[in-house]
């Protein structure tokens, strides 16, 4: 790869990123107690007592530490009041929404660790509390952001009556559930939760993270975060494995599924592998009835970051097209380290529709967003 | 006269047919220990290829027995004649790699190889074979190379893609340590002893979502030995992804380089572009390629592997990635096939690098 | 090009730096040990303020597990994604032939200006663009 400055350029400023639709924004805490408004008395005492517990031996944070700190943020986006970067609003919007007068900002609130709790009605709680959390601070002091609906899905009637609770609601735009959970998302346990998301508008962002207790990958528990990082991805695949074979698609033709932070480069080599295996076994899933990647192509949208930089940065374009660039939303994950800007994220140009596609119409029209 | 007429196929898989058939091959302690714990009754079938399963065997392979592959006049019938390669490398998948007990896994391992030797290639010269180690003990694994390394019939180490620790891990080195030293390429072969679910994604339901997951499997074993320093402290050891899939690679090697950028200084003893690592130092078989649907984007997947000297030909047979002759994936350039067939497996392979083409590897 | 007077060399001491706009660029001066030398603030990855990174060593290691510590304070990682680059030369640690943040040739100059103490041998940083 040869990177040369980037200088302003003037077929980017002011043109196609510009009141663009970011997929993956990241609302911070200041603190714990931020949430305690939103929660009754038994579980503020909770969570101030024995707190929060995980499928993992560090109690609050990562076995592999981030290579920057507050757990891998970018270094320029601590707010100058203390606190998290993604915790003061004024700060987003500057460095944000109003720098590039993004249209919508859905949030993906990595907080309160409802998904991944193990006192399931601890679990449900800080899932409701997270919610409230991010309509009374951020989707209501600046309606450009929009909510996505934490639920824990270990806990079905909980998890069911919170997306109910939001249904219709247009502050919300989607039910976020974490690639690394108990089980892959297609098994049946799983499934009326999945209806429930469908029957209310709801597409499911599978936002990278969670915290299932199984190792990493698939070979045991790496060493670093070098290899952490990318196995993530791994995750992502499995749950659109399972998702496709289960047949879940074929019960609920309307659900909808967003990859969220995991790039997409690995989308179309996934699909082709699909399509050949089942080729062969196509008679142990019978409900399917038609090629994987059909369901795929159908059923999945990517959001941009971490956006892939091959080698040769024309092969980002055959890549879009393998995938069809109406599935393809671009996010920033402000204000993570490995976040992307919108004017130099992708290292080749873009034919002019597939930019007002990827930027902004695949999400309009996805999320429903007028 | 066929295209792979003269290739090394570089992936078969002999079938133990039963572990019966291994009792004349163990030693006498490990003999009666089975015959104690009833142990030649079982199948010691492994769950990452079901013996059952359509893609374990072509069903015009299978014999009567349902098995495929599990004698040598099998193997010359249905894929040394009609393919003519110059040689095949065996690859054993079965259960003796994966027991709990490290020992009775060693005691197991050996006994594949001595049958492999007895029954395979002591009868056909155009056999080789991966020495069968077990993968959850580096250093009884290493004992094993150790004591089979003089025979150059055997041309690589057989380790799987999904284990208990990642395979990068220093508890894994004393083995690397040992191929190194004899030129044996550590072959990894797709499948899992399901000590762990495919990812952190947990255990999903069909063995199709399995076999798919496979090629994750890979990718995490790729990152493992790269993020962990083995190539810079193994500089002559060779890996060979053995039914891995290929077309994953690209879009896998971007996100690598990707976090390399960024977190390189986790692991400083990465000092180079983890791409340039992979395509100098390892190697994929070619079946199943995972093709895309047309042969434009296959054409960009092989340009974005960016090097023609990584992949090696292999039938993957009994398993069925084919039908009838067609053994290589549609559309492959024809100008890369003397390659894939004979070049890159002799420049991989050490020990089959004095192999003489027979002049006839192209039609 | 010109040459820019763009600070007094005791306002940036050795290890620090200064921000300063040339020319309408922003470009960042960083003392090593006594020598300036100016970087563009802008990565070449994705345009972040490069010059606001941290000022970092050289993390290096010949084998697996061996970890060693070179050059102190005279590489800039980048704020946003943690690319590390020379101050020296604007090379990047990861690809030092292809990636590189635009460097400025600097000097330090006496200057004669009657608002200037005579008494001081002072002495400025200069930048060419």
């Amino acid at each position: 790869m040869n990177v040369i400055a980037p200088e302003r350029r003037a077929d980017l400023t002011g043109q196609s990123h510009l009141g663009f639709i970011d997929c993956d924004v990241h609302p911070f805490v200041k603190s714990g107690e931020d949430f305690d408004p939103f929660l009754s008395e038994r579980w503020r005492e909770h969570r101030r007592g024995i707190g929060g517990r995980s499928r993992q031996g560090l109690g609050r944070n990562s076995a592999y530490p981030r290579m920057s700190p507050g757990n891998g943020m970018r270094m320029d986006a601590w707010p100058k009041g203390g606190g998290m970067p993604g915790s003061d609003l004024a700060l987003m919007q500057e460095q944000l929404l109003d720098l590039f007068q993004v249209e919508y900002g859905l949030l993906a609130p990595l907080v309160g660790g409802a998904a991944g709790e193990r006192n399931l009605d601890y679990a449900a709680a800080m899932a409701i509390a997270v919610n409230d959390w991010q309509v009374a601070k951020f989707c209501d002091p600046d309606p450009r952001l929009k909510g996505s609906i934490q639920i824990t899905i270990e806990h079905e009637d909980a998890a069911i009556a919170e997306i109910e609770r939001w249904a219709g609601d247009k502050r919300f735009c989607q039910v976020n559930i974490p690639p690394r959970g108990l089980e892959p998302l297609g098994r049946r346990r799983y499934r009326k939760i999945l209806a429930a998301c469908a029957a209310n508008g709801f597409p499911i962002s599978l936002h990278l993270g969670g915290t299932s207790g199984h190792a990493s990958t698939g070979g045991g528990w790496p060493s670093f975060y070098h290899e952490e990082h990318p196995s993530y991805v791994q995750s992502m695949q499995t749950l659109v494995t399972s998702l496709v074979c289960e047949g879940t698609f074929e019960e609920i033709p309307d659900l909808k599924v967003v990859l969220v932070e995991g790039g997409f480069a690995w989308v179309p080599a996934l699909s082709w592998r699909l399509d050949q295996s089942w080729k062969r076994l196509k008679t142990e899933a019978p409900s399917l009835t038609k090629a994987p990647s059909e369901y795929v192509h159908q059923h999945f949208w990517v959001t941009t970051q971490p956006i892939e930089e091959p080698e040769r940065p024309d092969d980002m374009l055959a890549i879009l097209d393998w995938i069809g660039p109406d599935r393809v939303m671009f996010s920033t994950d402000y204000p993570h380290w490995d976040q992307d800007d919108p004017r130099y994220a992708f290292k080749v140009k873009l034919p002019a529709d597939w930019m007002r596609m990827i930027f902004r119409e695949n999400a309009r029209a996805l999320y429903r967003l007028d | 006269m066929t295209l792979t007429h003269g290739a090394i196929d570089c992936d078969i898989h002999p079938t133990v047919p039963s572990a019966r058939a291994l009792l004349p091959h163990l030693e006498p302690y490990w003999r009666e220990h089975l015959l104690r714990r009833g142990l030649e009754r079982e199948s010691f079938d492994i769950s990452a290829y079901p013996s059952g399963s359509p893609l374990t065997a072509r069903p015009d392979w299978r014999g009567a027995n349902g098995l495929a592959a599990t004698n040598l006049a099998a193997i010359q019938a249905q894929l040394l004649d009609p393919f003519r390669p110059s040689a095949a490398i065996c690859n054993v998948l079965h259960g003796a790699q994966m027991m709990m007990s490290e020992d009775l896994s060693l005691a197991l391992c050996r006994g594949i190889n001595n049958w492999l030797i007895a029954e395979f290639l002591d009868r056909d010269p155009r056999l080789r074979a991966s020495i069968t180690v077990p993968i959850h003990s580096a250093e009884l694994a290493a004992e094993e190379v150790e004591r089979l390394a003089g025979d150059p019939r055997f041309v690589q180490i057989l380790l799987l893609a999904m284990a208990e620790l990642p395979l990068g891990r220093r508890q894994m080195w004393p083995l690397y340590k040992v191929a190194e030293k004899y030129r044996l390429p550590i072959g990894i072969h797709a499948g899992s002893s399901f000590r762990h679910p495919p990812s952190a994604g947990g255990w999903g339901s069909l063995y199709l979502e399995d076999y798919v997951s496979y090629a994750q499997g890979f990718a995490g074993a790729l990152n493992s030995l790269l993020a962990e320093g083995v190539f810079q402290k193994f500089p002559d050891l060779k890996v060979v992804l053995i039914e891995s899939g290929v077309s994953w690679l690209p879009a896998s090697l971007w996100r690598i380089d990707k976090t390399w950028r960024g977190v390189r200084s986790e692991v400083p003893w990465l000092a180079q572009l983890p791409t340039e690592i992979v395509r100098d130092r390892v190697r994929m078989t070619l079946q199943p390629f995972d093709s895309p649907p047309d042969r434009a984007a296959l054409a960009r997947v092989l340009d974005q592997i960016g090097s023609d000297d990584m992949l090696l030909y292999s039938s993957d047979y009994p398993h069925w990635q084919f039908d009838g002759m067609d053994v290589l994936p549609d559309g492959l350039p024809p100008a890369l096939l003397p390659k894939i067939l004979f070049d890159n497996p002799r420049a991989t392979y050490p020990r089959l690098a004095a192999l003489n083409p027979v002049g006839e590897t192209t039609a | 090009m010109a040459k820019h007077v763009v600070a007094r060399t005791a306002e940036i001491p050795p290890g620090g730096r200064k921000l300063v706009t040339v020319r309408g660029r922003e470009i960042g001066i960083f003392n090593l040990d006594g020598e300036f030398f100016a970087l563009f603030n802008r990565c070449p990855h994705q345009g972040a303020a490069l010059c606001s990174g941290e000022i970092v060593s050289r993390l290096e290691s010949a084998l697996p597990g061996d970890y060693r510590l070179s050059r102190p304070g005279e590489m800039l990682r980048c704020p946003w994604h943690c690319w590390e680059f020379d101050i020296r030369t604007g090379q990047s640690w990861c690809e030092p032939n292809s990636v590189h943040a635009r460097t400025f040739p600097v000097t330090t100059e006496p200057l004669v200006a009657e608002t200037v103490d005579v008494t001081i041998a002072e002495r400025y940083v200069v930048v060419t663009l």
